[in-house]
């Protein structure tokens, strides 16, 4: 299989969907002949003209407003915001607007369109461009949020989410650009609301979404060495979510901790904790136990910044104190 | 004015009509707050039909409209239901959204309407696109944005305009300056000129007397078909007045207008009665047939609220039905 890096993956998603659908465009900073300052969209300019890769000005309020009009009056726009704090800016319109018109017009009209922006700190990109705020948007009903973990993830996730009805904001590390993964050549789609259940195990499962699944495959390598058996769980969308999958995990289990990198308060990692206390916990053997990013503004400092989100050692230490019970 | 002639008189009477239609709706509508019979309050259109007639009756049903929480007068202009808005006013089930949207979220897509909006400027995005997307799919249709006076104090119109002007989309801006954005008078929010806004990205703009539907027509007739052939967008300031007061329940209003100033625009500058005397005076109607309009219309008004007050309300198993499309 052929082993290319995530931005690519994500650039062949959105150009095979183009290629695919006249209808579906992508608009946003600088995504035309400069790529993004990521360089994902590089290329597409070239194929698809600057009718349909858009070039916007920067008023990230105003061309999320036109995606909207645009998917209501039949397009299937891909709004490129360029970072994920920028989410703030366009809210009216992704959760007033977009979010609702299905539900507000007795499901006559339709939204479907991308958000595609990212989230990760450790960057050394300081507060306002480090911050992950996948749970702002999940926490909106009506619309649905992914995270995918690896290059053949975010290409399935993103055909998918170009296909679906609704809106989806789709969130990509920004470590994760120059990963490389194997990305079969033939198409494939990742359906919306199934986790991934990466590897086996019977001593405490560890959930994570988007780079945190890394963070838990690396403390599984750390916990297996000491002989402890984790499974791990990629979330994938975190709306809808795949609760069946946790809980059936955790039954067999019997621990878990649930890793993303937003603020652990209030956190998609509490959303997921909570379902599992509601459904699995006669089967529980130690608490239910959220890691997520310190409740404070991202700093800059790399002696501070790197200790404020979670770590392979921190969650393989602090499930070996599930498993011993010495908490 | 000098213009019309007598092949006009049809297409003057079917906008008189409408006028009337959205006039007595709003009347039925305010009634059914007064009696506690609609759930919540709305906000009323009367005094500003000129407008969203003038402008709706020079578009297809093909062409686009973004509405506004006052919103009644747009939906009738653009060719809504009468029994089928009552019964969203209400909640009912057969309403344009199934009850779930209520008076500031009517949208009557088979008609072009993209829907009211309860969010001060919250559809510029939503015209602007539609109207992207005709020039996209290289389309025709012209997408109007109506929005009130108060939406010139949000950023995000200007954001849009700017792209608009920017991509040459057939998009018009129409700004009803009916004085008031809630309880406060334009001239304590807006600084500086109105239409100095849209000149400023090189947008044509007009400002124009909206209590009077042969200017805002004509003006229309001509912007939408020079927008069709790619010259947008444009932006048309319409000064009005809207009758009642921000939402149905703001009845005592003389801390911010006065009882004088409102009767001169009813008695003075009512849109109705203006483009009635040009039907008069034409002698293209008389009185007693410009009285069976109004008779007719508050026939078909009194039954589409009788039909609405009896008709059922959703069952409970909607309620989280529409969260997500198929």
């Amino acid at each position: 299989m052929r082993n290319i890096t995530w931005s690519q993956a994500m650039n062949e998603a959105i150009a095979e969907e183009m290629r695919r659908d006249e209808t579906v465009f992508i608009m946003g900073e600088d995504v035309a002949e400069a790529g993004t300052p990521f360089k994902v969209t590089s290329g597409l300019v070239e194929e698809f003209g600057t009718q349909r890769v858009l070039d916007t000005p920067i008023s990230e309020p105003g061309f999320m407003g036109l995606a909207v009009g645009a998917a209501l009056t039949g397009m299937r726009p891909i709004v490129d915001l360029m970072f994920g704090d920028f989410i703030y800016l366009i809210m009216d319109q992704l959760a007033n607007q977009a979010a609702k018109q299905h539900y507000m017009s007795g499901g006559k009209l339709t939204v479907p369109l991308v958000v595609r922006t990212n989230m990760g700190a450790t960057r050394r990109s300081a507060a306002q461009h480090s911050q992950s705020l996948q749970v702002l948007v999940a926490h909106i009903p009506g619309l649905k949020v992914a995270m995918p973990s690896t290059p053949y993830e975010v290409k399935g996730l993103m055909k998918t989410a170009i296909r679906d009805n609704n809106p989806v904001v789709i969130f990509e590390d920004k470590l994760s650009y120059q990963m490389k993964g194997n990305v079969p050549e033939e198409e494939y789609l990742i359906p919306l609301g199934t986790a991934n259940v990466l590897s086996q195990g019977t001593d405490i499962t560890l959930i994570g979404t988007s780079s945190m699944v890394q963070v838990c495959e690396e403390a599984a390598v750390k916990l297996a060495a000491q002989g402890i058996s984790a499974e791990v769980i990629d979330v994938r969308t975190i709306a809808p979510l795949d609760d069946a999958t946790f809980v059936n995990s955790v039954k067999k289990t019997g621990r878990a901790i649930v890793v993303d990198e937003g603020h652990q308060s209030f956190g998609v990692t509490s959303e997921i904790v909570a379902r599992l206390n509601e459904q699995a916990f006669y089967y529980l053997d130690a608490p239910l136990t959220r890691m997520g990013a310190m409740d404070v503004p991202i700093p800059f400092s790399p002696a501070l910044e790197d200790i404020t989100v979670p770590t392979a050692d921190g969650v393989a230490q602090k499930a070996m104190q599930l498993v011993t019970g010495e908490l | 004015m000098a213009n019309l002639s007598k092949k006009d008189a049809p297409r003057l009477l079917q906008a008189y009509q409408q006028m009337v239609t959205i006039r007595e709706f709003e009347n039925n509508a305010n009634e059914l707050y007064l009696s506690a019979k609609m759930p919540g309050l709305t906000h009323m259109y009367s005094g500003q039909e000129a407008v969203a007639v003038g402008i709706c009756e020079a578009l297809k049903s093909t062409d686009y409209i973004t509405s506004t929480h006052r919103g009644h007068g747009h939906c009738v202009a653009k060719g809504a239901d009468l029994k089928l808005m009552f019964c969203e006013l209400l909640g009912k089930k057969e309403g344009y959204c199934r009850g779930k949207g209520g008076s500031m979220h009517i949208a009557d897509q088979s008609n072009g309407n993209l829907g009211a909006n309860a969010i001060v400027a919250g559809s510029v995005g939503i015209a602007t696109g539609a109207a992207l997307r005709s020039k996209m799919l290289k389309t025709s249709d012209v997408a109007v944005c109506f929005f009130g006076d108060g939406a010139l104090g949000q950023g995000v119109l200007y954001e849009c305009m700017n792209m608009a002007a920017l991509w040459d989309l057939p998009v018009i801006y129409a700004c009803e300056n009916n004085l008031y954005g809630e309880y406060t008078h334009v001239d304590e929010m807006a600084a500086g000129s109105l239409t100095a806004r849209a000149e400023a990205f090189g947008i044509e703009t007009h400002r124009i007397d909206g209590q009077d539907f042969l200017a805002v027509n004509k003006l229309s007739e001509e912007l939408v078909e020079r927008a069709r052939n790619g010259e947008g967008p444009f932006f048309i300031v319409m000064d009005t007045y809207r009758y009642h007061g921000h939402h149905v329940g703001d009845i005592n209003r003389a801390y911010y207008r006065s009882k004088e100033e409102e009767t001169h625009w009813k008695t003075d500058r009512d849109p109705i009665l203006i483009l009635g005397e040009v039907l008069l005076s034409k002698k293209w109607a008389t009185q007693s047939e410009l009285d069976e309009i109004q008779a007719l219309i508050v026939k078909q008004a009194a039954d589409a609220v009788a039909y609405a007050l009896d008709a059922p309300y959703p069952d409970v198993s909607e309620v989280d039905m529409h969260v997500f499309a198929e």
